[in-house]
């Protein structure tokens, strides 16, 4: 059962940048990549919590900014030698704009 | 239910034993402490400075009593334990308090020796040993006159000091022919009896105590050979005995001390015991840095974990009289077939030596220049091999640096445990053992595998030299060429120069001409890339906000919890009263929970949450501030002293030399951080000297020094040159600094820049060519057309809006 709330129009996400998405209970970061992918993940990386949404982007990955732990955006996980993973969300792009699936 | 463990002696040994194993385990056992004494914890080491009156008790306690309580652990103070009931396994207190446990721990110190001589139990005659011992001679001292210390030793010789600090009259009484017999040799002694002679201490050496004179009080001493001295006040320090009476009386085995196993545990083995009043492999100690390994070992055991084992000591001394340095460490009196490196400067009143079987040192003793004590003890601890550099070790540590091999036998005189990154706390043994088990080879990997180097940084030549070091041969310490990062082959080297004779202007142009093999870049090149094309292309090329560090695209740094800090530039760090208090509302206005006034002069507002911080800038900009690139590789600040207007050793305009600098320099982005200071006159109040580029005024002109840095490896500036205008300054600075922005690698700080392309060379560009000099400069000046455009404004004004704005979503 998913639930899709619009969140932002494509373009007010930067290329290769992140936005960040406050809930309730949670920041999730929203990522574009240079193709115009849009990935989410908790803003917390697996690491200590740094805040992944303020990382560099390149390709589907983000160095988190805190200790430079590279996260692979598709799957939530470090990639090595590093270990863990943050949760991941859905999202879709429809008529340019983003939804994302909480 | 938790098992009980009780502690019997609350003092440096006992209770850091309890934090080891807190640390270990902390819910373990319920924990019991009694000590003899009516305080927490203190510091034993620093009652002679308590005496001297440089310390107060207050400042000494380690653990107070919001300690005991927080880790929940029940404090007995004042109430001695007087009896161990092994049978019921319980203690009993003076005051009749009982206490069962699983685990006990003793910890009881040791008690001062008094020489048993008649009269010895007279009033006025005391040890060296504890808070009321201290309480008794500053009383004393506001009493009486003469005092007497019976003991040459460490411990004598430091109460003598207190005591003549606190005016009374100090007569040193020692048995032997030199002080200190125990630590040092006979020249070292020699010069510290002169030096302590001077402060006004007398000694009677070779004089043995026979009779303590006096009623009720004592009066004086009589010695062996008939005569005798005044004494109000006699302070016995021949010696300690480990406490060992209440262990023994409990039938514990007790030779000179508690005789304890190389797990800590006695004979009894549910009791262990740490500290003074132990004996271990047949000695017994003295010292707290044993004491300590000794009870990281008693809390392995008390956790259950069962793998620690204590093998002994080596140990050293240092003498804690203000103005003096000494230090001594292992065998320092040389046998039969060792040799002795001397370095003696009477007239500076220094004396080294070393003592070395093997090649290896073996013992040492220092004397008024005590810097590579610590260094030397670490040689000696792990049997160095000094061969390589035992012409110049007494010249100390720092002389290796020059020598080329610095790193290199820095790493090889470090310990296992040492910490190498103090970023990330990581030790030498863990990189080693990374390298190992892991079969590392290149820096990048050690990085990613133990963080060590991930920081800040400072620590690369140490990692790299201890990469070096392990993986011996296959390690290629300096390979030909570095790539940038893990996209390309290419250097940064051959990448500048590619952007200039290539002229690219993109960052895809760059990727695509060096074949990146990640279309995207990295974390690693795309900041650099970013850098260097606008150093290159200033007005051309467009800032890509998505290649910089956060803290650069979010104009902050950011903190710990995910706020920012906010530093608004000062010019020179002159302030008016309506800029500090636009502060002060800006502060009040957004709540911000700590201020501080920073290193480089400029006041930093902590704890800013994202979405606050266009907003503070709007106010701070309103009233005329700038951004102050606190946050970014960039100029920082131009640090100023009081100069000529206020000064009276001022021979320049400092301060308004340091606007001026300020004002042509600021908002430049640098491949590193860019400090600069002016100082009014060699004093230096500024600290010129370890600045990127620093003014030193002097009668006749300006020195300029350059390539200077503080924080973890301090460099001192090279002297580029003097100048003998102000104009010439801000000329040769700005020459300077785009020689820097336009030839330095990214992350490459001016002091590794100058040492790889030589002060000559900087020097040719800078003072001998004028005309590359004023070409520079135009070209600086240029550059700064573009950058001197506040970015706190410009965001403030809406530019980057998302950035700083998240996207909110709650639950309808
Ligand atoms: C003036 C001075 C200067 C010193 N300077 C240095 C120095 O520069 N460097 C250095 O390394 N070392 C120095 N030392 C030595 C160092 O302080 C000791 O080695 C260290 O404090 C010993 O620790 P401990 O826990 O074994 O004993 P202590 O710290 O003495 O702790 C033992 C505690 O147990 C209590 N106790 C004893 N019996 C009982 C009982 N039955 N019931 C309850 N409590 C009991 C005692 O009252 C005491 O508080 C100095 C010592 C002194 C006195
Ligand atoms: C991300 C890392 C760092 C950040 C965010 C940071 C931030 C700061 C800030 C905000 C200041 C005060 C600014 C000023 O007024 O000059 C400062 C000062 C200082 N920093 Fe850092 N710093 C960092 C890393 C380092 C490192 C690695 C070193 C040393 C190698 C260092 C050494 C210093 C020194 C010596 C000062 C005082 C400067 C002076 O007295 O002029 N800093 N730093
Ligand atoms: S550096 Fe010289 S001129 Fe400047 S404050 Fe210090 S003493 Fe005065
Ligand atoms: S918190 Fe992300 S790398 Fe440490």
């Amino acid at each position: 059962m998913s639930n899709w709330i619009e969140i932002a129009a494509l373009e007010d996400i930067p290329r290769l940048g992140a936005r960040v998405v406050k809930t309730d209970t949670m920041d999730v970061a929203v990522f574009r990549t240079r193709d115009d992918q849009v990935f989410a993940l908790k803003d917390a990386c697996p690491h200590k919590q740094g805040p992944l949404s303020q990382g560099i982007v390149s390709g589907t990955t983000v160095t988190c900014p805190m200790h430079n732990w590279k996260i692979d955006l598709e799957k939530g996980c470090a990639l090595g030698p590093d270990e863990g993973c943050t949760n991941v969300f859905r999202t879709k792009v429809e008529n340019g704009k983003v939804y994302l699936a909480i | 239910m938790k098992e009980k463990l009780v502690l019997v002696g609350n003092g440096m040994a006992g209770v850091r034993t309890l934090e080891e194993l807190l640390k270990l385990d902390p819910e373990r056992y319920e924990i019991t402490v009694f000590g003899a004494e009516p305080y927490p914890n203190y510091n034993r080491i620093m009652l002679s400075p308590v005496l001297a009156g440089e310390k107060t008790v207050d400042d000494i306690i380690l653990n107070d009593r919001d300690w005991y309580e927080s880790n929940g652990i029940t404090l007995h103070t004042g109430d001695p334990v007087v009896r161990i009931d092994r049978a019921a396994r319980k203690v009993i207190t003076e005051s009749g308090l009982e206490a069962g446990y699983d685990r006990l721990l003793l910890a009881t110190g040791s008690n001062p020796f008094i020489i048993p001589v008649p009269g010895h139990d007279k009033e006025g005659v005391i040890g060296f040993r504890d808070i009321a011992d201290v309480n008794t001679m500053l009383e004393a001292s506001k009493r009486y006159q003469k005092a007497v210390v019976i003991g040459g030793g460490l411990l004598g010789l430091e109460a003598a000091n207190g005591l003549m600090k606190n005016g009374m009259d100090v007569t040193v009484v020692h048995l032997m022919d030199i002080l200190m017999e125990r630590q040092l040799d006979r020249p070292a002694a020699e010069l510290l009896k002169q030096s302590l002679e001077e402060r006004g201490m007398k000694f009677l050496m070779e004089t043995q105590t026979a009779e303590v004179l006096g009623d009720d009080r004592v009066s004086g001493l009589k010695f062996a050979d008939g005569s005798e001295i005044e004494a109000d006040l006699v302070v016995m320090a021949v010696g300690i005995r480990p406490n060992i009476e209440l262990a023994q009386t409990a039938g514990i085995h007790c030779e000179r001390g508690i005789v304890v196993n190389d797990t800590m545990q006695t004979y009894d083995p549910r009791i262990y015991a740490v500290g003074e009043c132990v004996q271990h492999r047949g000695l017994t100690y003295g010292l707290v840095a044993p004491l300590f390994e000794q009870a990281k070992v008693a809390a392995n055991h008390l956790a259950q974990l069962g793998f620690a084992r204590y093998e002994g000591s080596v140990t050293s001394t240092k003498l804690k009289v203000t103005g003096i340095d000494l230090f001594s460490a292992g065998e320092f009196n040389e046998q039969e077939g060792d040799e002795t490196l001397v370095l003696q400067d009477p007239a500076a009143g220094v004396y080294k030596k070393l003592v070395v079987r093997d090649n290896r040192i073996k013992g040492a003793v220092l004397y008024g220049d005590t810097m590579d004590g610590t260094w030397y003890f670490q040689l000696l601890r792990d049997g160095t091999d000094i061969s390589a550099f035992r012409s110049t070790i007494l010249f100390g540590q720092h002389d290796l640096g020059d020598a080329g091999h610095g790193d290199e036998t820095r790493v090889a005189a470090l310990s296992d445990d040492a910490e190498i990154c103090g970023c990330n706390g990581v030790c030498k043994g863990e990189i080693i053992d990374a390298i190992v088990t892991k079969g590392l080879f290149t820096l990048d990997d050690v990085k990613a595998h133990t963080k060590a180097a991930s920081s800040c940084g400072s620590c690369t030549g140490l990692v790299e030299a201890i990469l070096a070091s392990t993986v011996g041969d296959g390690y290629d310490a300096t390979p030909s060429k570095k790539p940038l990062c893990g996209c390309t082959e290419y250097s940064h080297d051959e990448v500048i120069a590619g952007i200039k004779e290539h002229q690219l202007k993109t960052m895809d142009a760059v990727r695509s001409f060096f074949e990146w093999k990640n279309p995207d870049g990295c974390a690693a090149c795309r900041p650099a890339l970013n850098y260097y094309l606008l150093a290159y292309w200033p007005g051309e090329y467009h800032d890509d906000p998505q290649s910089r560090f956060i803290n650069e695209r979010a104009h902050g740094n950011i903190q710990k919890d995910g706020t920012y800090s906010v530093v608004p530039r000062m010019f020179g760090g002159l302030c008016t009263p309506a800029e500090l208090r636009a502060i002060a509302d800006v502060a009040e206005k957004y709540n911000v929970p700590e201020m501080k006034v920073t290193g480089g002069q400029r006041i930093d507002l902590f704890g800013i949450k994202k979405e606050d911080l266009p907003a503070v800038w709007k106010d701070l900009s309103e009233a005329g501030f700038v951004s102050g690139h606190a946050y970014g590789k960039a100029l920082r600040t131009v640090k100023t002293c009081a100069g000529k207007n206020w000064c009276r050793f001022g021979t320049q305009d400092s301060t308004g030399l340091g606007v001026k600098l300020e004002e042509l320099t600021w908002g430049s982005w640098m491949p590193h951080k860019f400090k600069l200071a002016v100082s009014g006159c060699p004093r230096n109040c500024a600290e010129a000297t370890i600045k990127d580029f620093g003014v030193v005024c002097v009668d006749s002109g300006y020195e300029l020094h350059v390539g200077g840095n503080g924080g973890i490896k301090v460099r001192v500036t090279d002297l580029l040159c003097k100048v003998e205008t102000e104009e010439e300054v801000l000329e040769y600075c700005g020459a300077f600094i785009q020689k820097y922005r336009e030839e330095a690698h990214y992350l490459e700080r001016t002091a590794p820049w100058v040492e790889r392309v030589g002060l000559d060379y900087i020097k040719q560009a800078i003072v001998e060519d004028e005309a590359q000099r004023k070409a520079l400069y135009e070209r600086f000046k240029y550059s700064q057309q573009f950058a001197q455009i506040d970015p706190w404004k410009q965001r403030a004004e809406g530019e980057e809006a998302n950035e700083f704005q998240p996207i909110k979503i709650t639950a309808a």
